[in-house]
């Protein structure tokens, strides 16, 4: 077995030295009816590289590949180009391999990266301070419900209908075993966001509003009033970013008074991967940093003065304060955000500002491609690269149908929204870098037949 | 003269007139292959990139008038100057592939490259999470199957596949707990932990609501059965515990804890991170417990990426399967895989406690733990618990003379080794032996930890480890302890060669600097 050094002679000679006749005297605090005899029923036995490879492969062409076709989903996942230099770096088994920073002297490698990638982060968002990583976006989402619950007091937060409807779906699921108190609607066909609705919301109890920005119909609000109306009230703003690549094109939800900025950070270095692993953005401002959730990456000293950097704030974490924890996060996404982060130090400023206009002009000239065709109508007035068609028909099995043909052509509302028919004739078109005009025009073209 | 183990003969030459390393320095302050680094921010520039992207469509934007109007200011390298930073980067890194990494509880073994490769197949990198079903049956294929191994390997009838580390996985079955007891319309509100458990453990059931209450051990690093007894009641949720236990050892009352706290209409949630001591050989289905998470990232072997990302699926027994949170993969009789989420739920599965995070899972992590099982095997596993927990005996066996090992006089222990620092002098600590350690070329233990050790070191060699490898292991620890107990003052400003001397963590967390700052920023900080 490939990935076992001993030997049979390493294991006798070992077991002289324990002083042990067998390896069963080991196991012997386990109760004898639990042990098994042999290997466990049911299961093969061990395979060569060929033989697994051969096996995974086959399970892999099993499925429609994005690249292989025009391909147009987003909702909280984005296809953008990964350049071949981030793979390699995250694939250095002194990044993969590492564990957890705890030990810094040996650690920098780990450590440095992650400072940078809260700077990159925070600056992105426009906060003062960023964390280094969680899970995803809708779990972070939800720990900054939390947090703002910690900081107000208060247990009413308001999110708004644009927010993903899988975070509302974690932040439900947990609110109904921590009691907090969640306002929340499905989204209606408008052009505008439900900003405006939104402000009536927000009293005296409310801890926080949750906006997504752009919003799950790719929808661009100014959330500057509701910023406004949350601090006249000692409420936060949350913003939820879930394609960060949009903030080289918008004004940061920092700017605007966001309190607390959470995303998915999938889009730059990561990849599709069937929904994970992700890796969780988490900033804020500097006042809130001891409420924070989840690790911490700090400069300091030496003991010969030279600059380095190790996990720090860990009195809020539960290896120290346990049941009194900001969370019980113990890890954070580390190698996504050193993927994040070589991605976005190979943008750049200029990258980003490029490619997110790249994003953005592609998708403005494919919806008003697609809201051209007769029973098409484009919803958004603003949008980033990310808009939602109304069809004159369900658009459930139009996508199922057109993945048949090998096209891939976006997220039906009525898959996100079950339960509200209203939705049920709107599709969510993303267009990335990776769409060409000629996957724009195969859209087109298929939809026009499915709508004639 | 020592040998190498390569059989060739080294020996230092003391009268070699090399100069003091302290008074020797050079120009850049770098030592060879001992580079510093800056950071982006000092090296880069907004103005520079390492991508080459085309030009944009000539169409008038329609951002909603919010276009962004302040600077970014997030430096670029080209491709060439951030391969190197990231490289050189990589290189103040310990690892896995660097050498033995003795973390107990942490299950630090050889990430095997098949893995990598597979997860990088297209047809599971570069696939939606919301492509139509029909078009990823391959993928969900793939969930379906490693959940077949997950629930044979465990003995159990259900998995949730969905949680993304240890620690999510936990909060999964205590809301799986805590659903099952509200849908009989009991509200307890205490969950008992042991006073070893790792922190995630009563963080996590405070995170779900709960207030948490500590069980003693006993003498032998074992769960007290009789406080435990004692204890239970109509308020007890459940149980949250750790087997193999944190100091090392197996539960040998595992069955008669489960059997008490159902007894008394709790349930009981067993903390998979050690799962490594038993996989193959021991089945948690056997013992009583209803809900048990499984560390991909530890007994699995996917990466730990310096410090995730992990993957946590959770097995349930049948009294808390209907609770499982949303999505998950079922296989129809024409073998069609057909997806559970909000879409499909609503005919049967209304009992499931909800979705808990977006989409459907650590599918990356899913491919590299499922070529892993495939690679060794039902029999393979079962030499994988067997050579953990024989090479974790062997370090004990090999050094409970020079270091005090606790529990080692109640018999063997499971895959990893557990000391204390009882014996060491001049005000040495296990920090220093740790620091140590570092300057003998290896990454410290888990220190500190379980708490019911004073100075506890939880070693954990794991089965990927040569004997050769352990044999020199054990020699520099044995050098290192021996340093500690004689008073050795060095070990104090320990690690002497490493990238870092000790970094002030008092100073870090006084005043954090959690960003980079304009060097004038710095300057006004500190005015």
């Amino acid at each position: 077995m490939r990935y076992l050094p001993l030997t049979p002679n390493d294991r006798q000679d070992m077991l002289a030295t324990i002083g042990a006749n067998s390896i069963d005297e080991l196991f012997v605090d386990v109760p004898e009816d639990a042990r098994l005899d042999g290997p466990i029923r049911d299961l093969p036995m061990h395979a060569g590289e060929m033989a697994v490879e051969a096996h995974m492969k086959k399970l892999a062409k099993n499925n429609s590949a994005a690249g292989d076709m025009p391909f147009f989903l987003g909702a909280g996942a984005y296809r953008h180009h990964v350049p071949a230099s981030v793979d390699h770096i995250i694939q250095r088994g002194e990044f993969l391999t590492a564990y957890t920073p705890y030990q810094p002297e040996i650690a920098q490698g780990t450590l440095q990266t992650l400072f940078e990638f809260q700077t990159q982060v925070a600056r992105l968002f426009g906060v003062d301070v960023a964390n280094a990583s969680m899970y995803d976006g809708s779990t972070a989402c939800w720990e900054a419900i939390v947090m703002a619950r910690r900081i107000t007091k208060r247990g009413k937060a308001v999110l708004s209908s644009g927010l993903h409807p899988h975070y509302v779906s974690v932040a439900k699921t947990m609110a109904r075993f921590t009691k907090d108190q969640l306002v929340s609607e499905a989204p209606t066909l408008e052009a505008a966001t439900d900003g405006a609705d939104l402000l009536d919301q927000i009293d005296d109890d409310t801890s926080c509003v949750v906006v997504q920005y752009p919003d799950i119909l790719g929808r661009i609000g100014d959330m500057s009033a509701l910023a406004e109306k949350a601090h006249s009230h000692k409420a936060l703003l949350i913003a939820v970013v879930t394609e960060p690549v949009a903030l080289g094109a918008i004004k940061s939800p920092g700017q605007m008074g966001a309190d607390i900025v959470v995303g998915e950070g999938q889009s730059l270095g990561v990849g599709l991967q069937f929904g994970g692993p992700y890796v969780g953005l988490f900033g804020c401002k500097q006042k809130y940093v001891r409420q924070m959730p989840g690790r911490l990456c700090g400069e300091t000293m030496d003991s010969e003065g030279k600059r380095g950097f190790v996990l720090t704030l860990s009195t809020r974490e539960q290896h120290i304060r346990r049941e009194k924890a900001t969370s019980n996060i113990c890890t954070n996404s580390g190698l996504c955000a050193l993927a994040f982060t070589a991605h976005m130090t190979l943008l750049g400023e200029k990258g980003l500002r490029e490619l997110a206009m790249l994003n953005h002009k592609k998708a403005v000239v494919a919806a008003d491609r697609l809201a051209s065709i007769d029973g098409v109508s484009l919803l958004n007035e603003s949008f980033f690269n990310e808009f939602t068609l109304v069809l004159d028909k369900d658009t459930r099995p139009i996508v199922r149908k057109l993945a048949d043909q090998k096209i891939l052509a976006g997220v039906s509302l009525g898959r996100l929204y079950p339960e509200e028919g209203a939705l049920a004739h709107g599709l969510i078109v993303a267009v990335t870098e990776t769409s060409s005009d000629e996957d724009v025009e195969a859209l087109a073209t298929a939809l026009e037949g499915e709508l004639a | 003269m020592n040998m190498l183990t390569e059989g060739r003969p080294t020996k230092q030459d003391e009268n070699l007139a090399v100069p003091d390393q302290g008074a020797l320095k050079t120009h850049t302050g770098n030592r060879a292959l001992m580079v510093d680094e800056p950071l982006i921010f000092e090296t880069g520039s907004p103005d520079r990139s390492g991508v080459d992207l085309p030009e944009a469509p000539s169409v008038e934007s329609r951002l909603g008038g919010l276009d962004r109007d302040e600077p970014i200011s997030i430096p670029g390298l080209s491709e060439a100057e951030m391969v190197r930073h990231y490289t050189r980067l990589s290189r103040q890194n310990y690892a896995i592939d660097v050498g033995l990494f003795p973390l107990g509880s942490c299950t630090m073994k050889h990430n095997p490259r098949l893995n990598e490769k597979m997860a990088r197949l297209k047809g599971f990198s570069d696939i939606h999470p919301l492509q139509p079903v029909d078009s990823v049956q391959g993928a969900l294929g793939l969930i379906d199957e490693l959940a077949t191994w997950l629930k044979t390997l465990t003995g159990m009838p259900a998995v949730a596949m969905s949680p993304k580390a240890g620690a999510h996985g936990e909060l999964c079955g205590i809301l799986a707990i805590r659903s099952a007891l509200e849908a009989r319309g009991d509200a307890r509100e205490v969950i008992l932990v042991p006073e070893s458990a790792h922190g995630t453990n009563p963080a996590t059931a405070a995170f779900a609501g709960y207030k948490v209450e500590d069980i003693p051990a006993n003498a032998d690093g074992r769960v007290d059965l009789d406080a435990l007894k004692a204890r239970l009641g109509p308020d007890v949720a459940g149980v949250m515990i750790t087997n193999p236990n944190t100091c090392g050892l197996f539960e040998p009352d595992m069955k008669a804890i489960s059997d008490a706290v159902h007894d008394a209409g709790g349930l009981v949630y067993c903390d998979g991170a050690n799962f490594n001591a038993i996989v193959g050989r021991v089945r948690p289905g056997d013992l009583g417990i209803d809900a048990m998470h499984i560390n991909l990232h530890k007994t699995f072997s996917t990466p730990h990426g310096g410090g995730g990302p992990g993957s946590g699926p959770v097995v349930f027994s049948e009294a808390l399967a209907p609770f499982a949170p949303l999505p998950f993969v079922e296989k129809t009789e024409d073998g069609h895989f057909h997806l559970v989420e909000e879409e499909t739920a609503e005919d049967h599965h209304e009992s499931s406690f909800g979705r808990m995070v977006a989409f459907h899972g650590q599918m990356g992590m899913f491919t590299r733990a499922l070529t892993y099982m495939l690679s060794h095997g039902a029999d393979g596993l079962k030499q994988v618990s067997e050579d953990a927990v024989l090479n974790a005996n062997y370090v004990l066996r090999s050094l409970e003379d020079v270091l005090d090992a606790p529990f080692a006089k109640s018999g063997p222990c499971m895959h990893e080794a557990l000391f204390s620092d009882n014996g060491f002098t001049n005000g040495l600590t296990t920090l220093d032996l740790a620091k140590g350690l570092i300057d003998e070329g290896y990454h410290p233990m888990t220190m500190y930890f379980p708490l019911v050790v004073h100075g506890a070191m939880l070693v954990e060699p794991t089965e990927t480890e040569s004997r050769a490898a352990i044999d020199q292991f054990i020699g520099a620890l044995r050098s290192v302890a021996e340093r500690a107990k004689a008073g050795d003052e060095l070990l104090k400003s320990a690690p002497h060669f490493a990238p870092r001397r000790r970094l002030d963590e008092t100073q870090a967390a006084r005043k954090p600097i959690l960003v980079w700052q304009e060097p004038e920023e710095y300057a006004e900080a500190a005015e």
